[in-house]
């Protein structure tokens, strides 16, 4: 029954689990132009944005069809609708890598105030947040969904801890106050994109019982 | 009159060509100066308020609307590259090529073997082997042999409301036409019979071209590739489906659709 409009939504999934997986790219991407303080990688996040941007004007092109076409019920209405948020959070978070990139590129060559050691760590927690939540998504797996939160709370952690040191660094260094800023940015800007992810996590609770939860 | 939006301009082969096409009923204009294309292996949708023409467009397509007396027609239909109104055309001819399912399922009082067959039979084929072949064929395209296929001497009366109008589409796929007319062909049926429908509409336009009148614009949206709006008469646009359902130009379609019509 209705054998189009269950491959034309499975076709959608598809497309957003790749958006998804651009994301966590071009993320990987940003803080390792940061770290290895490659400019040429960091223009490359750039690149990696429009195409993210580009994927998220086809997926909404795709759900609106889907809803003036297909007449969406129930749980697909609810799938559609939540990927119409999805995008939007998925998207924000290509645009905080762009925001990385940037500061890279005005740190340049200058050497580094302390060894990064926390960033990293922030970014590959909020790269797995970025794929559970999605595969939670897909799954329908709110258990999956729940973990996305607790992953925020330690990134949320890792973000003060940077924040605190930096400000630290800075009452005593005030030539670093520059750098530092922008690294404190930098641990902001990640924050921000995990709690994107959390906010996908909430959507799948939302798919899987209709009720809209703030799990964090 | 004000111009058709006419965005029906992809490169498909065009199976009918309508130019200014008029009809009157008596003294009622019914068609006004109708323009505008049917694609090869396309669904077109027509949609449009009752009395806005869209049966008696499709019913001038095999010239069926003829039976209906004090009908005029001026203008041209090309199918194929020829005027269906031509005097050379023979209007069975026609016919077989361009077959129509009707809003109620009419099948006829007989076995379902021998309505399958039926048009076949008509035109000279006897052969039992060849006319089992037929109705297996047609049957099967219609999405119905397997309900069927034990009791095809029963007769089609004792068939569901949904099963009798898949057994006519059966019928008419037998004469291997090459574009189907559909006047609401589930308008009589429940939501899984009329599912079941859309879902062989979709499968059968791969080898046909359809046409389809429906009262549902949910219908037309969710099978059709072009859909074509009617108003009193008049196109006032036709365009592919997503552009009508989600950016119409003309301000009366989006208004039809949106139900803020009147």
């Amino acid at each position: 029954m209705r054998n189009q409009f269950i491959k034309q939504l499975d076709e959608l999934n598809i497309k957003l689990l790749k958006m998804g997986a651009m994301v966590q790219e071009v993320i990987e991407v940003a803080v390792e132009s940061l770290t290895k303080q490659d400019l040429e990688l960091a223009r490359k996040v750039y690149e990696l944005d429009d195409e993210i941007d580009k994927i998220e004007l086809e997926i909404e092109m795709e759900c609106m069809n889907l809803i003036a076409l297909q007449q969406p019920m129930a749980k697909d209405l609810r799938v559609i609708g939540t990927i119409l948020k999805i995008i939007t959070d998925l998207e924000r978070m290509g645009d905080h890598a762009v925001n990385i990139a940037k500061v890279t590129l005005e740190i340049g060559e200058e050497p580094f105030v302390k060894p990064l050691i926390d960033i990293p760590k922030m970014a590959k927690l909020a790269q797995t947040m970025v794929k559970k939540s999605l595969d939670a998504f897909m799954k329908t797996d709110v258990e999956l969904a729940t973990e996305v939160a607790n992953d925020d709370e330690a990134v949320d952690q890792l973000y003060e801890k940077i924040y605190t040191e930096l400000i630290n660094k800075m009452i005593e260094q005030k030539n670093i106050v520059k750098q530092a800023t922008n690294l404190i940015f930098i641990g902001r800007f990640l924050e921000r994109i995990a709690d994107h992810a959390t906010n996908i996590g909430e959507r799948v609770i939302f798919i899987a019982t209709g009720e809209n939860v703030e799990i964090n | 009159m004000t111009n058709p939006i006419n965005a029906n301009n992809d490169d498909k082969n065009i199976i009918f060509d309508v130019k200014d096409l008029n009809l009157w009923y008596g003294n009622d204009k019914a068609l006004k100066g109708l323009d505008f294309q049917i694609k090869e292996n396309d669904v077109t949708a027509i949609i449009g308020p009752s009395g806005c023409g869209k049966s008696t467009f499709i019913k001038t397509l095999n010239r069926m609307v003829e039976l209906i007396p004090s009908v005029k027609i001026t203008g041209e239909i090309l199918y194929n590259g020829t005027n269906i109104f031509d005097k050379s055309l023979r209007v069975e001819e026609l016919r077989s090529r361009v077959g129509m399912v009707f809003q109620k399922p009419n099948p006829f009082p007989k076995s379902i073997f021998e309505n399958v067959v039926y048009g076949p039979k008509i035109h000279g084929i006897r052969d039992k082997r060849k006319l089992m072949e037929i109705t297996e064929t047609s049957l099967k395209r219609a999405a119905l042999w397997d309900e069927v296929k034990d009791r095809l001497n029963d007769n089609a009366y004792g068939l569901s409301g949904g099963q009798q109008q898949r057994l006519c589409l059966a019928r008419a796929l037998a004469m291997e036409p090459e574009v189907l007319l559909m006047d609401e062909p589930t308008s009589a049926l429940d939501p899984i019979a009329t599912a079941k429908i859309e879902e062989l509409i979709m499968e059968l336009k791969k080898e046909y071209t359809i046409v389809i009148v429906t009262h549902s614009m949910q219908q037309a949206a969710r099978i059709s590739d072009k859909t074509a709006f009617f108003l009193m008469g008049e196109l006032i646009e036709v365009d592919k489906t997503q552009k009508i359902f989600t950016t119409p130009r003309d301000k009366r379609t989006e208004d039809y659709v949106t139900g803020r019509f009147g």
